[in-house]
Formats: C-alpha cells, sequence, structure tokens
C-alpha cells in the first residue's frame, strides 16, 4: 500500500463554545485527535480596566474588581483595598477585618462551587451544577443581604467594609454552614468514585513542581503539585493569622488532584466562617479617621464638618501618598495581585492587575500536548478560568 | 522583616554592583532599580542565588512616564517559595530601545511581555512570539500609555447592509468630561470653569 501523507488538522476552537467558559478563541494544531500545539487568543473580553482605573478615584475604581472574576467577586475587592490601605498606611477596625474575611470564604465557596461544577460537566455530568448551585444562590443571597448586590458587591472599602452586616445574616450564615457538607457530600458521591469522570480526570493534565513554578501558577494549580503554598498562611493578611485551618495539597498534580483540592477547601472555607462568626467582636466596620474613609451616613446629617469631609470623599477623593506596592491575595482561583502605583493624587497612577488565570491559560500549551483534543476541555475545566479577569 | 530585606537588597546590590541603579525597602517591600539592557543577567541571578532564589516570576507590567527621557519603566514582580520573600525588579527603557526578554529564564513572561508590548509598545529582545495579547486583531497604538486617549480611536459595529463588522472613527455625542476635584488652593494649573476671562486680566 503507498505512504499516505498525513497533514496535522488545524482546528479552530471558540470564541463560542460552551466549553470554553466565556470567550476563547483557541487555534488548535492536531495530529489526528492528538494535540500537538495550543495557541489561546485571548482578549475578547478586554475592557480596559486598568485604563478606566486610571481616570477614577480609589473608590470608584474599586467596584471595577468584581467585574473581573465575576465568579468570587470580593476577593478581588480585598486585593485592591488591602493594596490601598497599604500605601495609606491605615488602621482596618477588627470586626470589618472579620467580616472582609468571612466573606473572602463565601468567595471561595461561590468559586468552587462553579468550578467543580463547570469541570463536571465539562466531562458530562450535569446533576452536580443543578444541586450545588442552589447553594450557591443562598451564598449570593448573603451577597446580597450585605451589599446590596448578588454578584457585583462593591462592599469592601478602603479602611473597611461598606456597612455592617444585618444581624440575622449571621445566623442565616450560621445555618447554611452546617446544611453545606451533606450537599458536598451528595456531589461527592456522584463525582469521586464516578468511572467516567475518574477516567477523564486522573492523570489528565499533570503539571511538576518545576513546571508550575516556571510558569507562574498559584493557588489550586500549584499546591496540586503538592507544595502547601497559600498566601493565607505565608503572608497572613486581615485576620487570617488567628484562623486556624489546613490546606490541602494534592499528590499528582492531575486534574482530578485539583477537583478533590476544590472539595476540601470548600469544607476548610467553612472551618474559617465558623471562626469567623464565633471571634467577630462588635464595633465599627469602616476607619474612623477622615482622611480615609467617608463619615457614617447619621454623622453626615446632623454635622457640617461630616458632610464637607463626604463632599470631599465622593468628589475628590482621599489622596494617597505616593509610593508603589504590590499586594497579592490568595484568590479561588490563586494569586490575585494588584501592582498599585500612586503619585500623591487621588487617582492611582498606574494599577497593574495581576490575574492567576492569565497564568494558567499561558500553561494550556504545554499541559494540553500529547493529550486527546477531548481532554482539552477537561483541563481547561480544571485550570479555573474565568475570562473577565483573564482579559481584564 | 524590612531588616531582612534590607540585607537581601544589599546583598544583590554587591553582587550585581555594576547593574544595580539602587535598592529601596518600604512598606516591607523590595525594589530594586537596575539597568534595563542586564535585565536577563538579573533575573538570572535572582533565580539562582541560593540567597534569593525568586522562581516564580509573578508579573511583568509597564508604568509610563511621559515626561521622562526614558519614558517606561519595566517592573518584574518575583517571588521567592523558599524564603517567602517578594521583590520588585525595575528597569527604565524608551520606545525604542528593547529590553532583554526573559522567557528563557521564566516561560511564564511569555504572555506578561506580549501584554506589556501591546499595551505600552516596549519592546522585547529575544522575545520567541511578540505578538499583540489583549488588544484586537489589527489594532494600532498602545492603549496604556498616558498619550492614548480612553476614549480610543476607533469604534465598531456590525453593518446590517454590508454584512459585516465596520470600524469607524469614535464619534461622541457628547464631549468627554474630565471631572478633575483637586482641590483648587493647592496649586492646580488648570483653569476652573468660568474662570477663563479672569485669566487674562490678572
Amino acid at each position: 500500500m503507498a505512504e499516505v501523507q498525513i497533514k496535522n488538522y488545524t482546528l479552530n476552537f471558540g470564541p463560542q463554545h460552551p466549553a470554553a467558559h466565556g470567550v476563547l478563541r483557541m487555534v488548535m494544531e492536531l495530529d489526528g485527535e492528538i494535540v500537538e500545539r495550543i495557541d489561546p487568543h485571548i482578549g475578547l473580553l478586554h475592557r480596559g480596566t486598568e485604563k478606566l482605573i486610571e481616570h477614577k478615584t480609589y473608590m470608584q475604581a474599586m467596584p471595577y474588581f468584581d467585574r473581573l472574576d465575576y465568579v468570587a467577586a470580593m476577593s478581588q475587592e480585598h486585593a485592591f483595598v488591602l493594596a490601598a490601605e497599604k500605601l495609606l498606611d491605615c488602621e482596618v477596625p477588627e470586626r470589618a477585618q472579620y467580616i472582609r474575611v468571612l466573606f473572602s470564604e463565601i468567595s471561595r465557596v461561590l468559586n468552587h462551587i462553579m468550578n467543580v461544577c463547570a469541570q463536571a460537566m465539562d466531562v458530562g455530568a450535569t446533576t452536580p451544577m443543578l444541586w450545588a448551585f442552589v447553594e450557591r444562590e443562598t451564598l449570593m443571597e448573603f451577597y446580597e443581604r450585605a451589599s446590596g448586590a448578588r454578584m457585583h458587591a462593591a462592599y469592601f472599602r478602603v479602611g473597611g467594609v461598606h456597612q455592617d452586616i444585618p444581624e440575622a445574616l449571621e445566623n442565616d450564615i450560621r445555618t447554611f454552614i452546617e446544611h453545606f457538607p451533606s450537599v458536598l457530600a451528595d456531589v461527592e458521591a456522584l463525582l469521586t468514585e464516578n468511572r467516567i469522570f475518574k477516567q477523564r480526570n486522573v492523570d489528565i493534565g499533570i503539571v511538576s513542581q518545576e513546571e508550575a513554578m516556571a510558569w507562574g501558577f498559584s493557588g489550586v494549580m500549584l499546591r496540586s503539585t503538592g507544595l502547601p503554598w497559600d498566601l493565607r498562611k505565608a503572608e497572613p493578611y486581615d485576620v487570617y493569622g488567628k484562623m486556624d485551618f489546613d490546606i490541602p495539597v494534592g499528590l499528582n498534580g492531575d486534574c482530578f488532584d485539583r477537583y478533590l483540592m476544590r472539595m476540601e477547601e470548600m469544607r476548610q472555607s467553612l472551618k474559617i466562617m465558623t471562626q469567623c462568626l464565633d471571634q467577630m467582636p462588635k464595633g465599627p466596620v469602616l476607619s474612623t479617621d477622615p482622611k480615609v474613609a467617608p463619615p457614617r451616613r447619621a454623622a453626615m446629617k446632623t454635622s457640617m464638618e461630616a458632610l464637607i469631609n463626604h463632599f470631599k470623599h465622593y468628589t475628590e477623593g482621599v489622596r494617597v501618598p505616593e509610593g508603589e506596592t504590590y499586594t497579592a491575595v490568595e484568590a479561588p482561583k490563586g494569586e490575585f495581585g494588584v501592582y498599585l502605583v500612586s503619585d500623591g493624587s487621588s487617582k492611582p497612577y498606574r494599577c497593574k492587575i495581576r490575574a492567576p488565570g492569565f497564568a494558567h491559560l499561558q500553561g494550556m500549551d504545554f499541559l494540553t500536548k500529547g493529550h486527546m483534543l477531548a481532554d482539552a476541555s477537561a483541563i481547561l475545566g480544571s485550570l479555573d478560568i474565568v475570562f473577565g479577569e483573564v482579559d481584564r | 522583616m524590612d531588616e531582612a530585606l534590607k540585607e537581601l537588597g544589599e546583598h544583590i546590590a554587591a553582587e550585581l554592583s555594576t547593574a544595580v541603579i539602587s535598592t529601596d525597602v518600604a512598606r516591607g517591600e523590595l525594589i530594586v532599580e537596575v539597568r534595563a539592557d542586564v535585565v536577563d543577567e538579573v533575573m538570572a541571578f535572582l533565580r539562582n542565588d541560593s540567597n534569593c532564589k525568586f522562581q516564580v516570576l509573578c508579573d511583568v507590567c509597564g508604568v509610563d512616564y511621559p515626561s521622562r527621557a526614558k519614558r517606561f519603566d519595566v517592573v518584574y514582580n518575583l517571588l521567592s517559595l523558599k524564603h517567602n520573600q517578594r521583590i520588585i525588579v525595575k528597569a527604565q527603557t524608551d520606545a525604542r530601545t528593547p529590553v532583554p526578554s526573559v522567557v528563557s529564564l521564566f516561560p511564564a513572561a511569555n504572555w506578561f511581555e506580549r501584554e506589556t508590548w501591546d499595551m505600552y509598545g516596549i519592546m522585547f529582545a529575544g522575545h520567541p512570539d511578540l505578538r499583540r495579547m489583549l488588544t484586537d486583531y489589527g489594532f494600532e497604538g498602545h492603549p496604556l500609555r498616558k498619550d492614548f486617549p480612553l476614549t480610543g480611536y476607533v469604534e465598531v459595529r456590525y453593518s446590517e447592509d454590508e454584512k459585516r463588522v465596520l470600524y469607524e472613527p469614535v464619534k461622541l455625542t457628547q464631549e468627554f468630561r474630565k471631572f478633575d476635584f483637586e482641590s483648587p488652593w493647592e496649586g492646580t494649573d488648570y483653569v476652573l470653569p468660568g474662570d477663563e476671562k479672569a485669566e487674562g486680566q490678572g
């Protein structure tokens, strides 16, 4: 038989594809069904967040961070307010720190529910999505009761949080913490020992420690290689230093490990949330320094000075001393960093957003090389990509 | 914390005396300014030296200072998992002088440098694939430069007649409003609305 010349096949994936988790275009080079090379084309959701922030005061810039990783909005806000607080060198009331940690952990659960279920859906399981999204809705209601918005909360402020949480909310969060492990167990019963789920995830998309470090991976992607690196432990911010929790690490660095770790991280988040609720003191939730935060609304209605102060905050904004900082938080997806440069005015001179998903998506090429085409969606699912933060 | 960083800064300055311009520790962060033409050597040292071990490149970005002769800062954020330390490395360059790429040291730099090129037009010598990253196919200009207007130059719409996406110059129905609330008592250099006539009299 004459030898047949087989040419590599180039496939265009996306920009609109249910497994793309948003708007991702990937040019794939295939040898039969084996992926040889992947070239992700990103930027389809680029909104110029960094440019916009340069034209806004610090308070106006903050809500843009909800719109980066819209699956876990408050974690991003956390990074920005911490960076601005570092430049301002201001004190944050303890209650505010607890509330911020509490809501950062709620965000983590929000994110992991979304990711685990979407990953399951990418490999063919629809039920977890339907079950767990009931809980996700409950968490979004917590968001709403604290901030007034289900998704784009704009709740954190430089110097604290916007408002105190309603009293009844604490009890409802406790009820949720009691009830949620049973849902996790249900989802695990569907997935962990499921033959199809394991076949699609075990030994797929393996990352080694060296690779993870060289490619700038963070969060679950880095920990799945066995490195216990978590910024909540390594550089504790707010009250994370007082919290008692464990960091799950992976053994093999494959997609299945990452799924297991996310399930465990949700349990640890519940633990942190309980501790927050138990330890949370009473007191102010926003810095009382008039140079940092606007006055409370009641004060504004009765005091002339407070009214003037309020006006200055909402027009000129806070003047932040000259300087620069790189501040990172352990967002659910990994290290979310803000490199903030201030020129002494009330608007950031430069605000570079370091999104974990950007670095992870870059690794798509080497992670997928040699795998089957169908594995590409499983790997993409376990990378935890949200285009709001990748494209900014 | 600050002491350890100060020591580390001195160590780096001593080892790389020709490359390092200045070291500074502020707010618990070490900022090292280096010469742009030897960035790759500095980064190799920071990655391999046993006192540094900055093996994770978190971020590369640009900052634009249009008034300076070398208008751009290229900023590298590095993290050492071993010593739990961070470092900010800065180098100055202009729109014509390329900075040596660090992709061969840190594969992660690939996209970060592409993005910096896209946003600022900073060139990286030795980069394997310096394409645009986030902007549209065929985009012109570098949007994060300070002289690039916030509203941009072109807008797109889908034309039902031609059945394709059209690129047109930006038409603003209302002039872009710049809310400048800097206190007029603190030496601002702009004219307050309504004060235009008073300027000539004074």
